[in-house]
């Protein structure tokens, strides 16, 4: 099957955040210092846990970055011709979630519809009944099988799970069994076991997963019956596009500005201290809205610059990561600028003034290495924030497309379904145990990294 | 034996993890008589302060006494509940620690402090403290207590808040006063202040002092006994005058003769090569023989016996006479070069001063003036010793005249170049011959940056070497010539022990072939036998390169032995000047005379008369008019007040600032 790649402008930069990540290990394993802290992480079990999930949800989030539209037969001249929608490997995998539309709300596991509806009988009668859903359960001849298929699948689910474990274990170990017995006693390895542990029960979810998803609706579906899980699953690249390119954009800005105004004093100091100032004193929110707003406009006004929907909810993302950033950097600066302060007085930065070493390259060679780790402590605390940031800007509308997949759409759709009666409760519980799941995560690993690049608490262990 | 007042049996106290600890004092026998002061000393990390802790029972949470007895006048203080041993504390021993900074609450008044002292131990005055915080103040000479007592500690000056902290352990009235460095954070004029005031209390209150320093001058001054701590052992006791008569242990001998001084000038410094072993490892030979010159077959054996009395002996396998140390490296003296036709460099009128701003409008209400006209002529081969106190703009100087500061007026002409005036790249270009040293080796080198690099950074930056393979080659070429291996290349700077960083800064520093390198206290955080290998080093390097140094030292002994020419500053401002040996031999302001007969002399005979100055360096803020020192000085005539001493010719090359001198004395 013919495929045309397209690049999206955030696929772009998470491709280019991808790259400075690789190149930052491959920095960070040559040099000591920053090597170090990383093995503290890596021996510590909360850390390889958060990791392990973090690392899930990066997969489900790359897999969804690689964007293409498929072949769609040819013109008239032969030419290939290529659907208008855009799909992302991720939706090639869950094609079935995403072609199992329903009519409307159902319940998770339901084999019947969550409204009534007018049926019409084979002889003719009209019933109003919950109707048979057109792919959930549609296999079962008789929806009272509904618990004993589910069980077996299930059970199917979990050896799948076992297997798919024990399977990656293997490869782990190279089938050596000394690795193994290592593994479960050496008491250095624990970090890794936790690890393990954790990827149990990640492959028992992934083969519950493989066993149920096609023909049940795990998490129900939406108002237009949408599968809610479909969605869940979509949402994580928003989740991390929000969290990790907001940084990246506030970065450069905060890094240079913060170093130029702790190391050049004067006015230097005083132009910047002025930008940070004023801009940290406009409410964020009201900020975030006149932009988006605005945005908004633009976009439709002109409509017709955008090749496809998805290109166009992709510049709001876009767009929203930017004022996200613009209003966050301002924290960082500060502490950048106070910690080069300090840093300045320090003497092997006037060991390198005596040298008549340039001023920009003292600030790369000698303070910019050092308060790296603040940036990354930042960084990583500021992740999970953001990724909840997103939730409350788009329940409140100002935040992404209504039409990109996001936990805060979710949400913000879950406000009326919590006033009908019956209520509708998966979408937001959907939500809320992928942003929980996502953040809990997050803040686990961030704790560790800070602990373990903070001088001050290395000294006292 | 009723005499003894403190008695320390077998103390071990161990650190850190059980599975290494680090055995921080290891087997320590000492006793206290009344009204005597025991003097410990050694290298810093021989576990001279945790013995003190030991005694408190104030150990850091992974410390612990493994084994031995303390007992105070026969009761065992280990055994002793917590709730007991708070109310010894502070009450029958008393502890005076190095940092009286931050010994003091600062939000609270020091009249409060030693209130709550008063009141904790000593029942008497518990209801009322007052009275007696005030007899206190004035027991350990703060004049005017009436006032002080209602002070915070950062409106006193570090001999005051010295004082303040023998204040707090005199409350109590101790049976025992420990002191941990109790002066080394002090310059020499106040550490004379406040150690005559500890040998007046004692005559006063008849208390046991143990003292722990590492300088042997004070020991010499204030002890009755000495002990010499090496890696958590005692290694030699004995009473004052025969151990500085005869130190009996190898490593006590080498280290009375690593001390710098007028005397050694003739000679090398005799440095111990190697350093302090760790302590987390269990002996089981002798602690010093890697680092020993008069080791001998015996030596190797089981850990060595100790030697004559209990209180009266050394540990070492050697009687005296069999412990031979070969004479020290001569220096090669040469003839010191002749002055060349013109000093490399010449400062004239150098100013420093940093504007106060205050208000909302930060507007300058005044200057701060730092160095306020320095005149110095340096020339080329030969060493100038800028000698002052804390606080009288040494740093400052050496800095403006460098332009790492850049110089509020005067002139610094280097080779006839007026630096004052260069910007941009002539002046990063010009600085490849000058170089500067610091003090403290840590924070002077880039922890993230390999030491390779770190030597490198000044050729690259000056566009020495071709390449980096040539850079490479002569790296280590620089460090075989201060003396570490090229294995240093790819190590960071905290792999090294203090004396290896300096020696790493001083090879960074030699890296672009500099003419003049100003030497900013750079042994002073260093212990007395590796300041000997670094002071030996310059010495080597600028017999061999002609180098110039501007040494700038509080320490009087190192000028004594190492400066041809000395210059001693007074609140921004040189007030005598002349040859190293002149001004040594025949110090003619009362500054200089005062700080001379203030610095402690390794040597008990030899009692000094201390010049005692009244009060602290006044705030070079608001220097005094006329003469700036004439609030401190003994000499003090009514025209000191009226103008400031101009600088008059005493011989040739000695001038002085001072007006007794003015009418041709």
């Amino acid at each position: 099957m013919g495929f045309q790649p397209v690049v999206l402008a955030t696929d772009a930069l998470i491709y280019l955040l991808l790259a400075l990540a690789v190149g930052f290990a491959l920095y960070a394993r040559r040099h000591e210092h920053l090597r170090a802290p990383w093995r503290q992480v890596a021996a510590s079990r909360t850390a390889m846990g958060a990791l392990v999930v973090l690392v899930v949800y990066v997969f489900i989030g790359l897999l969804d970055t690689v964007h293409f539209r498929p072949l769609q037969g040819q013109d008239a001249q032969g030419r290939p011709r290529y659907a208008t929608e855009v799909l992302s490997l991720l939706d090639l995998i869950t094609t079935p979630l995403r072609e199992h539309r329903e009519k409307t709300y159902s319940a998770p596991f339901a084999t019947h519809l969550y409204m009534r509806e007018t049926i019409e009988l084979p002889d003719g009668r009209k019933v109003r009944d919950y109707p048979r859903l057109k792919w959930g359960g549609a296999h079962l001849a008789d929806p009272a099988d509904r618990a004993a298929d589910i069980a077996r699948r299930v059970a199917a689910g979990l050896v799948l799970g076992l297997a798919i474990w024990g399977g990656a274990l293997l490869l782990a170990a190279r089938g050596r069994p000394a690795r193994f017995r290592c593994l479960l006693r050496a008491p250095e390895l624990a970090a890794l076991r936790s690890a393990a542990w954790t990827g149990l029960v990640v492959a028992l979810l992934l083969g519950l997963v493989l066993t149920l998803a096609g023909v049940w609706h795990l998490l129900g579906t939406d108002k237009v019956g949408e599968d809610v899980f479909y969605q869940s699953l979509k949402s994580v690249r928003t989740g991390l596009v929000i969290g990790t390119l907001t940084t990246l954009v506030m970065l450069p800005a905060a890094v240079l500005l913060g170093i130029m105004a702790g190391y050049f004093r004067g006015w230097v100091d005083d132009v910047i201290q002025y930008l940070y100032t004023t801009l940290s004193s406009v409410p964020g929110v009201l900020l975030i809205a006149a932009a988006v707003l605005m945005m908004q406009i633009y976009m439709n006004n002109h409509q017709a610059e955008f090749n496809s929907l998805a290109e166009r909810a992709d510049l709001r993302l876009l767009f929203l990561c930017l004022i996200l950033g613009v209003t966050s950097w301002t924290s960082l600066c500060r502490l950048l600028r106070g910690e080069t302060l300090k840093l300045r007085q320090l003497e092997y930065v006037q060991a390198a003034q005596a040298f008549g070493v340039r001023h920009f390259t003292i600030l790369a060679r000698h303070v910019l290495p050092n308060v790296m780790h603040i940036v990354l402590i930042v960084v990583v605390l500021d992740f999970s924030g953001l990724v909840l940031a997103e939730a409350v800007l788009s329940y409140i509308n100002i935040g992404v497309d209504p039409n990109t997949n996001s936990w805060g759409n979710m949400i913000n759709s879950a406000r009326l379904e919590l006033a009908r009666e019956p209520v509708v409760w998966w979408s937001l519980v959907a939500a809320f145990v992928f942003i929980f799941m996502l953040v809990l995560a997050a803040n686990l690993f961030a704790d560790v990294v800070r602990d373990a690049f903070d001088p001050r608490l290395r000294e006292r262990t | 034996m009723i005499d003894l007042l403190l008695e320390v049996r077998g103390l071990r106290t161990w650190l850190g993890p059980e599975d290494q600890p680090v055995r921080a004092v290891d087997g320590v026998d000492l006793a206290l008589r009344h009204g005597e002061t025991y003097v410990l000393v050694g290298e810093s990390g021989c576990g001279k302060s945790m013995i003190a802790y030991s005694l408190m029972r104030l150990l850091p949470p992974s410390g612990r006494i493994v084994a031995g007895e303390v007992l105070l006048e026969g009761r065992s203080l280990l055994e002793l509940t917590e709730a007991e041993m708070r109310r010894e504390r502070g009450g029958s021993i008393g502890m005076i620690f190095q940092e009286s900074m931050t010994s003091l609450n600062p939000v609270m008044s020091v009249g409060r402090q030693v209130a709550e002292a008063v009141r904790l131990h000593d029942p008497e005055h518990a209801a009322n403290p007052r009275p007696r915080v005030i007899e206190l103040f004035r027991q350990v000479g703060i004049s005017d207590p009436e006032h002080r007592v209602n002070e915070y500690p950062h409106q006193l000056s570090g001999g005051m808040k010295q004082r303040v902290m023998i204040a707090i352990a005199l409350a109590g009235c101790p049976k025992v006063l420990i002191a941990d460095e109790p002066t080394t954070a002090l310059d020499v004029t106040i550490q004379a202040q406040v150690l005559e005031l500890l040998r007046d209390l004692q005559r006063e209150t008849g208390m046991a002092i143990l003292l722990i320093t590492h300088d042997l001058g004070v020991a010499a001054e204030m002890a009755d006994r000495v002990g010499v701590m090496y890696a958590g052992q005692l290694v030699e006791t004995a009473g004052v005058r025969e151990f500085f008569d005869l130190p009996h242990h190898p490593y006590s001998c080498k280290l009375c003769r690593a001390l710098p001084g007028a005397d050694k000038r003739a000679q090398g410094l005799d440095a111990i090569p190697g350093r302090v072993p760790p302590l987390d490892q269990a002996f089981s030979h002798c602690r010093f023989l890697d680092r020993c010159e008069a080791r001998q077959a015996v030596c190797e054996g089981a850990a060595p016996p100790w030697r004559g009395e209990a209180e009266d002996g050394y540990r070492c396998y050697l009687a005296v006479e069999q412990i031979a140390l070969g004479p020290p490296a001569a220096r090669d003296e040469g003839a010191a070069p002749a002055k060349a036709v013109a000093p490399l460099l010449r400062a004239r009128g150098l100013q420093v001063h940093f504007p106060i701003r205050k208000g909302v409008l930060r507007r300058v209400v005044g200057q701060t003036c730092a160095v306020d006209g320095l005149d110095i002529d340096l020339w080329p081969g030969r060493t100038l010793a800028l000698v002052g106190e804390s606080g009288c703009g040494k740093t400052t100087a050496g800095k403006a005249l460098l332009q790492l500061l850049r110089p509020t007026g005067g002139s610094v002409r280097f080779d006839g170049v007026d630096l004052t005036r260069l910007r941009g790249t002539p002046l990063r270009r010009l600085r490849r011959q000058f170089q500067i040293i610091f003090q403290d080796s840590a924070s002077s080198m880039n922890p993230r940056m390999l030491v390779e690099d770190i030597v490198a950074e000044g050729m690259v930056a000056q566009g020495i070497g071709t390449s980096r393979a040539a850079r490479r080659e002569r790296v280590i070429e620089l460090l075989d010539q201060v003396g570490l291996s090229a294995v240093a290349l790819r190590r960071y700077p905290h792999e090294f022990s203090g004396g290896q960083r300096q020696r790493i800064a001083i090879a960074r520093a030699l890296a672009v072939e500099p003419r003049l390198i100003v030497c900013d206290e750079p042994t002073s955080a260093l212990d007395v036998s590796v300041q000997a290998q670094v002071l030996n080093l310059l010495e080597h390097l600028q017999d061999e390169l002609g180098l110039a140094y501007l040494f700038i030292t509080h320490d009087i002994s190192v000028v004594a032995y190492l400066a041809d020419e000395m210059a001693v500053m007074y609140l921004g401002r040189i007030v005598e000047q002349g040859t190293a040996e002149t001004v040594l031999e025949h110090p003619a302001h009362p500054y200089t005379r005062a700080l001379l007969a203030a610095v402690p002399v390794p040597d008990p005979k030899h009692r000094r008369t201390i010049i005692r100055l009244e009060s602290d360096l006044p705030s070079p803020v608001a220097p005094p008019s006329g003469c700036h020192f004439r609030e401190r000085c003994p000499w003090m005539m009514p025209r000191c007040h009226e103008a400031y001493p101009p600088m008059r010719e005493l011989a040739s090359g000695h001038r002085v600032a001072c007006w007794s001198y003015e009418d041709g004395e």
